[in-house]
């Protein structure tokens, strides 16, 4: 069904109606041809017997009444084949490396259906990032989905990039080392939306640099293209990242950057279309739509691959009930708080890790996991720094002197944990041992009696008799 | 999903036009609520509106793709669960479809559209053990027989609410399938093991009654502080990351319910999983039996429609009124409201309603007193007593309990568990704050923990909150001035409390020993607190210094009777210990 139009009667914003007399079908592509020759790409947004909407990808600019509307009766697919590896792409997913035409070994619609909840494997493997604040703290599994919520101007982008770089799985190296070929190869996903030209040749470089590149599909929505190109980019990214996951049996870590210029296109399209707002002029099913992102992640029963995002949104004035950061907290695994305080202390990278949260921590980590104290030493430490967090408000009123010696070593937990476990610079690769050692020998500043949240028998193996000596800087 | 809504067949009408999940159709012959089948692939739908001749469905399923011109047939009957043997140990979507069966028709992990598939296994035989004879009158929802279906339950075959009743002309009694007739009444009505019900309304029942029994949770804050009773409502708000869905969890594993009905609405696949890897494990305190075999999950998932989101707590509640209706006790979880609510929200904004505040339409008030209404300790009408309890997890935005959610909930509900991030920040978990928290419950069960518990057991607790009332005050003069500067019998009050802190109210899910705790052992953590305040307090008054006081090292030993099996030799031991260290001060 190829029927040419020419029939637009209305042009709003990212939005063409079009009169019809055949009916189109709820989601599909539209080409939209201007008079001088150019076409521009849609998607039905709303369908009746007589009229459609259309949201145009890119941007209406030159649409005028005579531009023809042509429907191509299918749904936006995606072209997939493993030589996606390697290869750089538009938000439209259009090859912009000039390297070939993508030559698809199948093509598959980028609304992805949903995993059946009992076909999945509920993630319990620990994915070692190297930074301490993630793996001690607010350890990452395979198949989870876990945010970095960050601010403007904080550097959310070197840590997601440090992740990319260092994340293994430590079991699985020694058994693809045993058999070389058979361990399931690790593949990383990057969809930039709405991120400026300067940032998109940051992560390229380093991923050029690093070699990273082969092994990962890029797609490129800039600052300066068009917002409603947004809304498709991260599906794209994703039915790449399912493909490669569960046809083609790689670990894939999806990283979308950024969250918020998705959500703004969200309600650019939702405002085009007069739809009664939600919270903020954010359209009410923004929860759904991001749902049907994020829960693209996991593990499937039975299958080798695995997708794991690590979505990246800067929350607007760092305010985290914003309704973006609020609804994706809701549906993500947890979040990385990223800390605009201990930013300008200089922490790399600047992880608060109260507010932070991984909650599949629990069932991936532990005797046979990582280690057996590993739960005991990441709540102590949690609780230790809390209390040290809160009597900091205090020093502010009644100075040092005036509090007991056991809130004095609190205080110095608190100071320690951020200026030799958090901090760590973003070239630092740590081990779980590494992170671990170091947790004890903060931990071992208390007296063994405040340790209430560990097990007496690991305190026995682990905690640092006397002062202990200088704590050991992991090095690269 | 009910498969006599697949039988008959009445008028077609054709799509008019598509828009996500709202559908209009003309020319449909339909009534309200009536349940479709939209466009060549036969999507699931039901009838929200009708005007003039335009008929509006909201859709269970995807639509890309459906255009206008596609066919729609009505079925002529409400959305309906089907109802019988073979619905614990399941699992569904929000429209009652068998996961597993889902998985295994689609032949794929991803869910396809179109498939359909009965609530409950047709062909499979059951064991039918006739509770009736030829002769005997019945009425509707009388027990006609008995199906041993779980290890741990009984399922009680019963004559359908709607029935006219009648006298028993046949009786069969052997392994049947839940279509085959087992007993025939004079009128001519056959009754088989299964049974339908239209999931928006209520099952009967003759009387709600004051429930006067605790739910008895393990959680040591929940039984101590903020009891639930058999048959009551509560709610657990709180923002993201504060322990909503592990209490819900929790409470699905140890309650000392009959049968536990887990709806997953609009929440993480990766939870839903949990539940289904992790119950199988699990046994249950009271029978030893897989936790499994008493409970119904209900799963539509985030990314799953959002209409069927707006359908799965209406499918689990029927599900809870009908073991209700055996005499059973029924505790269900919907975990999140709040997504319940936002489906109701994005369905009334694509119909273009009015909305009412903050975009939920004005009717949101209402739906969310007809769920929690349904729950209750009910005498049914066969006699039989059973109930439904209703505990819902609520998503405030931004952690804003003001929002219209929490705030219409809270005007239904009798508990009231309110998580706080500050708590679940420092790893204070259970996160439910004591200040804020309430249970209206509380007076009405005291009878049975005294009873059943510790004379005391009221007592007990009243000082417990009396402490950590203290504490909430003096905490707020140690932020200006420091612990050190207080008087010593308040130091003394705060070292007490944070005792009950640490030791009563954290409670950890998931240490194997700590994540249940009988009621009798929250009483011997409470009360071996105590003893350490008693005698603490009295060395106080006899001129000991808090400092030495402070010293005493089996004091910090309390934290560690939650993780003890042995948990009564234990405390005895402590309190002795307690008792003589504190008393050689002096």
């Amino acid at each position: 069904m190829q029927k040419e139009y020419q029939t637009i009667t209305e042009i709003s914003g990212p939005l063409v109606f079009a009169e019809v007399d055949e009916p189109v079908g709820y989601d599909e592509i539209v080409e939209i041809e201007t008079p001088d020759g150019s076409t521009r790409r849609g998607q039905v947004l709303e369908s009746t017997s007589d009229f459609v909407a259309i949201q145009v990808f890119e941007g209406t600019e030159g649409i005028d009444r005579n531009s023809s509307v042509r429907f191509l009766g299918e749904t936006l697919q995606m072209k997939l084949t493993e030589d996606l590896l390697g290869r750089v792409l538009s938000g439209s997913g259009e090859p912009i490396d000039g390297g070939p035409e993508i030559e698809p070994d199948e093509e598959r619609p980028i609304v992805g259906e949903a995993i059946n909840p009992y076909s999945r494997e509920y993630p319990e493997e620990f994915i070692q990032t190297g930074v301490s604040a993630i793996d001690g703290m607010n350890t990452l599994v395979r198949g989870q989905k876990l945010p970095i919520f960050s601010g403007s101007g904080l550097p959310h982008s070197d840590l997601a990039l440090q992740i990319a770089r260092q994340a293994t799985v430590p079991e699985e190296d020694e058994a693809a080392e045993a058999d070389d070929e058979e361990g399931s190869e690790f593949a990383v996903i990057f969809g930039a939306m709405g991120i400026t030209q300067e940032e998109a040749n940051e992560f390229m470089e380093d991923f050029e640099r690093t070699g990273a590149l082969e092994r990962s599909v890029v797609f490129m929505n800039l600052a300066d293209d068009p917002a409603v190109e947004r809304t498709v980019t991260p599906r794209l990214a994703l039915t790449t990242a399912e493909y490669l996951a569960f046809d083609k049996g790689y670990h894939v870590l999806v990283i979308l950057t950024d969250m918020t210029n998705y959500c703004e296109a969200l309600r650019e399209i939702g405002a085009a279309r007069e739809e009664v707002p939600g919270r903020r002029g954010y359209p009410g099913y923004m929860y759904t739509d991001l749902a049907q992102l994020y829960e693209r992640a996991g593990r499937i029963e039975g299958q080798e691959g695995s997708v794991t995002q690590i979505p990246i949104l800067t929350m607007p004035g760092d305010d985290d009930t914003h309704p973006i950061p609020d609804l994706t907290g809701y549906i993500t695994e947890g979040q990385i708080m990223m800390d605009r305080d201990l930013n300008s202390q200089g922490v790399e990278p600047p992880v608060y890790v109260l507010p932070s949260l991984s909650r599949l921590m629990d069932d991936g980590i532990g005797e046979g996991l990582t280690r057996e104290d590993h739960e005991d030493v990441a709540n102590q430490m949690y609780a230790a720094y809390a209390e040290g967090e809160d009597l900091r408000d205090l020093v502010n009123i009644v100075g040092r002197e005036a509090l007991s010696e056991r809130d004095n070593l609190y205080l110095d937990f608190a100071d320690r944990f951020e200026t030799e476990f958090v901090q760590q610079g973003f070239k630092t690769n740590r081990s779980l041992e590494e992170t671990l050692d170091l947790g004890w020998d903060l931990l071992s500043t208390l007296p063994k009696q405040e340790l209430n949240r560990v097990d007496e028998e690991f305190i026995e193996t682990y905690y640092v008799e006397d002062e202990p000596a200088e704590t050991v800087e992991a090095e690269e | 999903m009910s498969q006599a809504t697949e039988a008959d067949v009445s008028e077609d009408g054709v799509i008019e036009s598509v828009s996500g999940p709202v559908v209009t159709a003309k020319d449909l012959d339909a009534k309200m609520n009536d349940v479709v089948y939209v466009g060549h692939e036969g999507l699931m739908g039901e009838v929200i509106e009708i005007e003039g001749d335009i008929t509006t469905i909201q859709v269970y399923e995807e639509t890309s793709a459906v255009a206008p011109g596609e066919p729609v047939e009505n079925t002529g009957a409400p959305l309906s669960v089907d109802l019988g043997p073979g619905m614990l140990d399941a699992i569904y979507d929000g429209v009652q479809r068998p996961l597993d069966v889902l998985e295994e028709k689609m032949g794929s992990a991803f869910l396809d559209r179109g498939v359909d598939a009965p609530g409950i296994d047709l062909e499979k035989t059951w064991e039918f053990n006739p509770e009736v004879s030829e002769g005997d009158e019945v009425e509707a929802g009388d027990i006609i027989g008995i199906v041993p279906e779980t290890p741990s339950i009984d399922h009680k075959v019963m004559v359908p609410p709607d029935s006219e009743g009648g006298e028993v002309v046949d009786v069969k009694s052997g392994d049947y399938s839940v279509e085959d007739t087992v007993v025939e009444l004079d009128t001519g009505e056959e009754i088989r093991m299964r049974q339908e019900w239209p999931v928006r309304s209520q099952r009967p029942a003759d009387e709600k009654q004051t429930p006067t029994e605790p739910l008895v949770s393990g959680q040591r804050i929940l039984d101590g502080l903020f009891p639930i009773a058999k048959g009551g409502t509560a709610a657990i708000p709180g923002p993201f990351g504060s322990g909503k869905t592990v209490t819900q969890h929790q409470l699905a594993k140890w309650a000392d319910a009959d049968i536990v009905v887990y709806v997953g609405c609009g929440e993480r696949g990766n939870e839903m999983t949990e539940v289904i890897e992790d119950f199988p494990e699990l046994e249950d305190p009271k029978t030893g039996k897989p936790l499994m075999s008493r409970t119904c999950l209900i799963a539509n998932t985030s990314n799953m429609p959002v209409a069927a989101r707006e359908s799965c707590i209406y499918t689990g509640i029927t599900i809870a009124e009908y073991f209700r209706d055996m005499g059973y006790d029924v505790a269900l979880m919907a975990d999140s409201t709040s997504r319940w609510a936002e489906a109701m929200r994005e369905i009334s904004s694509r119909l273009e309603e009015m909305p009412g505040e903050e975009g939920y339409p004005a009717y949101l008030a209402a739906r969310l007193a007809e769920f929690y209404e349904r729950a209750g300790y009910f005498s049914n009408i066969n006699g039989t007593e059973g109930s439904v309890s209703a505990i819902g997890a609520v998503s405030p935005p931004g952690g804003d309990f003001s929002e219209p959610v929490t705030q219409n909930t809270l005007r239904i509900v009798k508990t009231f568990w309110a998580l706080d991030a500050d708590l679940a920040e420092r790893r204070h978990f259970p996160s439910i704050n004591w200040n804020e928290s309430y249970s209206l419950y509380r007076d009405q069960l005291d009878p049975w923990f005294e009873d059943n518990v510790e004379d005391d057991w009221s007592d007990q607790r009243q000082w417990a909150i009396d402490v950590l009332d203290e504490e909430t005050e003096l905490q707020e003069i140690v932020q200006l001035v420091g612990k050190d500067a207080l008087p010593e019998d308040q130091q003394l009050t705060l070292e007490v409390a944070r005792y009950l802190r640490e030791a009563w109210l954290q409670q950890d899910a998931f240490h194997d020993v700590d994540t249940f705790c009988e009621p009798e052992k929250t009483y011997g953590i409470l009360s071996a607190i105590r003893t350490f305040n008693d005698e603490a307090f009295e060395a106080l008054d006899a001129g000991v210094p808090i400092e030495e006081i402070n010293e005493v090292d089996a004091a910090p030993r309390l934290n560690r009777i939650g993780v003890q099996d042995e948990w009564e030799s234990y405390i005895e031991e402590l309190e002795s210990d307690i008792q003589q260290q504190v008393r050689e001060l002096y």
